[in-house]
């Protein structure tokens, strides 16, 4: 008996697939792993959700610090947990550049080859313990008004790993505030403490939502595909404009004189923001570049014979 | 200022233009675990549903790894772990021959038939 021929259809042409895409896109629906992609669009969300990854990796270490410092069993109970959500959102972000054909050990390699990179705020070291209080008040404040928007990315794995991540980072920013409210309410020295921790992470955290818009000419495209929702300046003002009044209830000044608000528009008017700065950090020449590097590293190439071991033994009792 | 930076992925501004690669080497990839896909039942009387991926060695381990992913704050009551390369799948852009043929049956539908107002509990 002869096998039946199939009538097999002829390859889709390019042109059809593409306005099928931009279709999809267009209707507001969610591109899936695999659905057919333009490369740019496909090359471009594992840059950005790598990077990502990579930050919510690295982001683990300026809070580390403080594990075994933590004031408190309470707090040392609050920051592990902070910090094991940032290792999970790691994953979760890890798993979705998967889904676009990276390989998640290659990712990491690239990483600590610095062919890839992570934020540079957490290229900032942590002096104290206020350190923490702020970088969830700020940093993860930041990181919020970035990552909503997400939560509605055009590509489905992504944003619904934005939508698990952003619910847990709730916890992060609330803890940092309640920490610092808890700090404030205690000593001079400790409102000190405070203050210089604000005065340190202010400026970074401004530059967390990337150069001005006339200076950021991949948002467009990035926008068009439905990946980017909001410009950089615009998720700027709203972290600023969100937190004065926080700021205002902790008691802290801000480290801008410039800053007021415009009674026309409602919102936050700030002093220009030293890009040079990032530019530097970005370039490997934070305070802690190397180090966090370097702790990544090891904790690769120190940890390799646990997980040779598992799959030794994973091998071992497959047979 | 560099036009490669943008302020997506959350945490901020890093370089995402073109120079930055992406393919996996050939040497590295494949050395990671086996991936796995994860399905979280969230309570009693729910269907097991899929949260995401991971990699471990082994079954068991990968149950174990899916409770501190997927379940840190009682997302859970029953995790099901299967290796990805064991999933078969039809894409949603296989959509139009794999289920377009539902598309005119639409007599399979309950508001197809049309029934007197006046017919109780129908
Ligand atoms: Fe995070
Ligand atoms: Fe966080």
């Amino acid at each position: 008996m002869s096998a039946p021929t199939l009538d097999r259809p002829a390859a889709p042409d390019e042109a059809a697939l593409q306005a099928h895409f931009d279709a999809v896109i267009a209707a507001g629906h969610r591109i899936e792993p695999r659905d057919w992609m333009p490369e740019g669009y496909r090359q471009g969300l594992i840059r950005q959700i790598a990077q990502h990854a990579h930050s919510e990796i690295i982001g683990m270490q300026p809070e580390g610090d403080w594990l075994l410092a933590a004031p408190s069993l309470r707090r040392k109970a609050i920051l592990l947990a902070k910090v094991q959500d940032e290792a999970g959102h790691g994953m979760y972000l890890y798993s979705a550049a998967e889904t676009l054909g990276a390989d998640r050990a290659d990712l990491t390699d690239k990483l600590i080859e610095r062919r890839q990179k992570y934020s540079s705020i957490f290229n900032y070291p942590t002096l104290t313990y206020a350190d923490v209080g702020v970088i969830g008040w700020l940093v993860d404040g930041a990181a919020i008004c970035n990552q909503v928007p997400l939560c509605r990315s055009s590509y489905g794995p992504y944003a619904r790993a934005m939508i698990r991540v952003c619910k847990e980072e709730s916890f992060h920013q609330r803890q940092g505030y309640e920490l610092l409210m808890t700090m404030m309410a205690g000593s001079d020295a400790q409102r000190a403490m405070v203050a210089d921790a604000v005065d340190r992470w202010w400026w970074p955290s401004l530059m967390m939502f990337g150069p001005p818009d006339d200076d950021s000419p991949n948002s467009a495209q990035s926008m068009r595909w439905g990946v980017k929702r909001h410009s950089n300046d615009e998720l700027r003002q709203r972290f600023v404009d969100m937190t004065v009044p926080q700021a205002a209830v902790l008691g802290v000044t801000l480290p801008d004189p410039e800053l007021a608000l415009d009674p026309a528009t409602g919102r936050y008017r700030f002093g220009p923001i030293d890009w040079s700065e990032l530019k530097a950090v970005i370039a490997g020449n934070g305070p802690c570049n190397a180090e966090r590097i370097a702790r990544r590293r090891a904790a690769r190439d120190d940890n390799a014979w646990v997980t040779e071991a598992a799959t030794a033994y994973a091998s071992k009792h497959a047979a | 200022m560099s036009t490669d930076l943008t302020a997506e992925g959350g945490h901020g501004a890093v370089p995402t233009g073109p120079e930055v690669p992406v393919e996996p080497k050939a040497s590295t990839a494949r050395r990671d675990w086996p991936l796995y896909e994860v399905f979280v039942r969230g309570k009693r009387g729910l269907n097991h549903v899929h949260v995401g991926s991971l990699h471990a060695p082994d079954d068991e381990m990968a149950v174990h790894a899916a409770r501190d992913l997927y379940t840190r704050r009682n997302e859970g009551v029953s995790i099901w772990v299967v290796r990805s390369a064991d999933i078969t799948a039809s894409s949603p852009d296989e959509k139009d021959p794999m289920f377009a043929p539902n598309g005119d049956k639409v007599y399979r539908h309950p508001t197809f038939y049309e029934i007197p107002e006046n017919v109780p509990h129908m």
